[in-house]
């Protein structure tokens, strides 16, 4: 018959509507813990920005640099000016320039400068792989919603900065291989 | 394709038959036939008539400058399965001429568009010699290795202003019209005709006949797009009315043309593979698959065991996610406005959560790497996998299915719509679901097998309507075979070992050579030809792309039909527009 | 219900008991408050983008729950335009036209990296390197592609920029509402007509008019 399509599509649609619903007010075992997973019974709608989807410790936004804090307060950064993410950035967004001795004019494995252009910035995380000091990471943080572009989107050697904790804390797992790595290095060398 | 193909039996009596306008290509890396312009059409008519290659999978061209030469390469198959023949003709900068091969393959349409787009190589004899992807009127040829675009830094990457003594600067400020544009000597802006779209106008009422029963009616020209709902994306279709049947309808593209070829060749081997998730943005994964098995030809640096069933997991969960969501967006096309893609996104949704975990980003993947995966799946990644496999995906894909296919609006929207026969099917060099549901079972992964997919029972699910429906439900059985890989692949993978085949490498020297690797995409056969000539950077990098050439049946599909079902029949082709405009 | 305390006038103080039922406040903060809510976005995509802000219109994150889930084909019913991919010099004169034809007050929304500002592909030739050299843009997310609870992100940075609007400086009830934004030509490259005089003067200069590119990286920015 003409138009049982119709009254059928609707009744899956009105199905679904109460019972998800009710699975997720009063279903059994925290029903709104699931949300949004592939557990979830109830409703599947993640109610951002109150409650969020956690991302996985592999997720990458725009790259920072690590930097532990000295003893006399100063940032040291694990960055060496090497050049190996300038060199293996897709799109070219990785300007950094190698600090100079003032006197004898020759490098010191360090970065005087260093930007980050995040309008060309892919988020494809080749710097972070390829960097042999652990120096450049993947960042979480999505929240980077601006009023203003151009040059504020070129992201400094201050702004890029974040302390090694917070890279411990967003990373856990690939933190501790590589303090376990860097340790073994350690005691070998 | 190896040496060896080319002193086949069967190629010998070609190179006899028709010497000396034919020699094998001698060129260290390269193989295939070479074949004088004047004698193509002769070769390629014995070919397709008598030797079976009755399917045109790519064509191309590859830029020889400083050399005052075009290479235009023609890649052949036979749709029973087996290995392709690989044809070239060469032919000069100062006068690029090369007869076209559209009255044997239509399916040369488009791609002998782009080539003439894109490096100003003339096709006589092509019915429709117009710009594909950039407008009338764009000066230059852009993949010429001799013309620069405006922001153009240096010839390859790396570019050497970043390190040691980089500045940040916006290239665009450097141009003296801050933005990214150039014009020729003495241009006078006032000069520019406002109606660029002419000769497309022209194009479409070129060949259309007077009404024959003298009743004198209206054509009417309409296009779709290039914003509009129903079409995928910033895709363009023009179509001569008549009444509301579709008369005649051309495809306009190039409104997302990203110059993916012209950055690929700066790019060295490694930097490309990010650029190659904007493909096909959909599926990610395939297209990582398609880039580094061709790479690893020229490597031969093969994965290990792991790293190969990775691969195929993550591609095999990347073609449920896309024909979930394409078979969504087709009942969205047909009215059924977004409750059905909301059912289909939520699985699709689940399956990023997977490749989130696993790569890093949910559509951008960048997972491989010549010779392996980045990374290793964790257990629970792997737990998630076997649960989405085994429980879940098999429940909604059945939902789905009981949804859709017996409604009845479905039904007699797309029953006998947009019907697209076997011959012309293969003819046009439609591939994947397309090909497959107008009555050829031909499928990359059983016709010519890559990976390790010669060791999975699967089927290859064709239909034989060649209809919107029955593509609708090809999709639908290819995401169960999808899944009983999956389930094979969960059983079968050795549980340790290595992903990575050596250490990655990030400027890695491809030895001289071509090679041309092919992948089952979820839209098709998705090939990728690169050229290297012994550098970081490869000389010339093409994607064959499936969405681009499933189009050139559009309107075979479309004309003699209503054109409300234009936008159904669009739907069921399944487009990406990152991946037809590049 | 409680009522959203963002309403409330910060100056005038409402008894306790009160609070559940009655709030002052200013047409203002009431108008933007309105507006802010029902903010309709133009469908729209462009590119990877778009997927998603699909996504985001999706069940999972389902942008519905700040008004928004009105997305129209139109650009005469939407109030912001979520410009979501790369903007290539062919499809650029469509947008203008697109954003002409948007009613005011309208909003723009760069997202993704190509957007803002160009992105991976702005070296490309067909690329505008970013929206904002031809429209004015409000809020730019970056990201490439921002996942759905970036755009949500942007989305209420969005409505924190609509709140805080001011009647009296609007633009919308003035006697001159702005002007409609020149469309560009498509000629041997894209022709943006304000800068027509500048093009002659380039185009017709004796010496080379391309900077050095030594010069130009050198350049301290």
């Amino acid at each position: 018959m003409n138009g049982t399509g119709i009254i059928k599509g609707l009744a899956v649609t009105i199905r679904h509507f109460f019972s998800t619903y009710f699975a997720d007010q009063f279903g059994l075992g925290r029903a709104k813990a699931k949300r949004g997973t592939m557990m979830a019974e109830g409703l599947f709608t993640v109610q951002y920005p109150e409650e969020s989807v956690t991302v996985p410790e592999e997720f990458r936004v725009i790259p920072f640099l690590v930097y532990t804090i000295e003893e006399d307060g100063q940032k040291k950064y694990r960055c060496t000016a090497c050049g190996i993410c300038a060199k293996v950035c897709p799109t070219q967004c990785i300007w950094i320039t190698r600090m100079k001795n003032e006197e004898t004019g020759k490098p010191v494995p360090e970065s005087a400068e260093f930007y980050i252009d995040i309008d060309k910035c892919m988020n494809c995380g080749s710097c972070a792989e390829f960097c042999p000091f652990d120096a450049i990471k993947m960042d979480h943080d999505f929240r980077i919603a601006s009023y203003t572009s151009g040059d504020s989107h070129i992201y400094n050697k201050e702004r890029l900065g974040k302390p090694l904790e917070y890279y411990a804390k967003i990373r856990p797992t690939n933190y501790a291989q590589e303090e376990a790595q860097r340790a073994a290095k350690a005691q070998a060398g | 394709m190896s040496e060896l193909t080319v002193l086949h039996p069967e190629y010998e009596a070609l190179l006899q038959r028709f010497a000396p306008n034919v020699e094998p290509d001698t060129r260290p890396g390269f193989s295939g036939i070479v074949v004088l312009p004047a004698s193509l059409i002769e070769v390629v008519t014995y070919l397709k008539e008598q030797m079976g290659f009755d399917y045109l999978s790519s064509v191309t061209a590859v830029d020889q400058y400083p050399d005052d030469q075009f290479d235009v390469i023609y890649h052949l198959y036979k749709t029973i399965g087996g290995e392709g023949l690989e044809l070239k003709v060469f032919t000069t900068r100062e006068n690029p001429v090369v007869p076209s091969v559209t009255q044997l393959y239509p399916g040369a349409d488009f791609q002998e568009r782009e080539i003439w787009d894109m490096f100003g190589i003339r096709f006589s004899g092509h019915y429709d010699l117009r710009r594909l992807l950039l407008w009338e009127g764009f000066s230059g040829f852009p993949l010429r290795k001799d013309w620069h675009e405006p922001l153009f830094e240096e010839e390859v990457k790396p570019y050497k202003s970043r390190w040691p003594e980089g500045r940040a600067f916006h290239k665009e400020q450097t141009n003296p019209f801050h933005d990214n544009v150039q014009y020729p000597k003495e241009f006078d802006p006032e000069s520019v005709s406002t109606d660029a779209d002419e000769s497309l106008y022209k194009a479409l009422t070129a060949n259309l006949a007077n009404d024959e029963d003298g009743l004198h009616t209206d054509r009417m020209v309409v296009n779709i797009g290039p914003q509009h709902p129903s079409t995928h994306g910033v895709f363009r279709m023009s179509a001569v009315l008549e009444g509301e049947t579709v008369v005649a309808l051309k495809p306009v593209l190039g409104y997302m043309h990203r110059n993916h070829e012209k950055i690929g060749e700066r790019n060295t081997f490694l930097q490309n593979m990010p650029f190659t998730d904007r493909l096909d943005y959909l599926s990610s994964m395939s297209n990582n698959f398609g880039y580094a098995i061709t790479v690893e030809k020229l490597l031969g640096l093969p994965p290990p065991e792991r790293g190969e069933f990775l691969r195929v997991m993550m591609a095999e969960l990347t073609r449920i996610a896309s024909h979930t969501m394409s078979i969504g967006f087709l009942l969205n096309d047909l009215g059924a406005f977004f409750t059905p893609s909301l059912y289909a996104l939520e699985e699709r949704e689940l399956i990023l959560d997977i490749f989130e975990s696993v790569a890093g980003s949910r559509m951008m993947c960048n997972y491989f790497r010549f010779g392996g995966v980045v990374r290793d799946i964790s257990a629970a990644d792997f737990a998630k996998v076997k649960y989405l496999v085994e429980e879940r995906l098999p429940r909604k894909i059945d939902d789905l299915d009981r949804y859709l296919t017996d409604n009845e609006i479905v039904r007699s929207r797309c029953e006998g719509v947009g019907v697209l026969t076997a011959e012309e099917a293969i003819a046009c060099s439609a591939a994947g679901p397309i090909l497959r549901a107008s009555g050829v079972p031909y499928d990359i992964r059983r016709a010519d097998p890559y990976s390790i997919y010669d060791r999975f029972e699967f089927d290859v699910c064709y239909r034989n309507h060649g209809d919107v429906y029955d593509r609708y439900l090809v999709r639908l059985d290819e995401i169960r075979q999808s899944i009983r890989i999956l389930k094979q692949v969960i059983e079968q993978i050795p549980p340790e070992g290595p992903v990575m085949n050596g250490k990655v490498q990030y400027l890695v020297k491809v030895p001289p050579g071509e090679s041309y690797g092919r992948v089952e995409g979820p839209r098709g056969e998705l090939g990728f030809y690169v050229v290297s000539d012994g550098k970081v950077n490869p000389k010339r990098y093409h994607v064959r792309a499936p969405s681009l050439i499933n189009l050139t049946g559009l309107e075979k599909m479309c004309v003699g039909g209503k054109i409300a079902d234009a936008v159904t029949i669009l739907g069921s082709v399944d487009i990406v527009l990152g991946e037809v405009d590049r | 219900m409680d009522v959203k305390p963002e309403l409330n006038h910060t100056e005038i103080d409402i008894p306790a008991e009160l609070r559940q039922q009655v709030t002052i406040t200013t047409l203002e903060r009431i108008y933007n408050w309105g507006r802010s809510n029902s903010l309709w976005p133009m469908m729209f995509g462009l590119a990877c983008c778009a997927i998603e802000m699909i996504c985001t219109a999706a069940s999972r994150y389902d942008f519905s729950r700040f008004g928004m889930e009105v997305m129209r084909p139109s650009p005469r019913q939407a109030d912001v335009m979520i410009v979501a991919g790369t903007v290539t010099k062919k499809m650029l004169p469509n947008i203008i036209r697109l954003y002409n034809q948007m009613s005011l007050p309208k909003y723009v929304i760069a997202m993704g990296t190509c957007a803002s500002g160009g992105g991976p592909f702005k070296e490309g030739y067909n690329v505008v390197p970013g929206i904002d050299t031809y429209i004015p843009v409000d809020v730019y997310i970056t990201g490439c592609p921002p996942t759905p609870q970036a755009l949500l992100n942007g989305l209420i940075a969005l409505q924190e920029k609509v709140k805080k609007e001011q009647l009296k400086e609007s633009g919308w009830y003035t006697k001159e509402p702005g002007k409609d934004i020149p469309v560009p030509v498509l000629g041997p490259d894209i022709i943006d007509p304000r800068k027509k005089d500048l093009i002659y003067t380039e185009t017709h200069r004796p010496e080379p008019t391309v900077v050095e590119e030594n010069e130009a990286a050198g350049e301290d920015k």
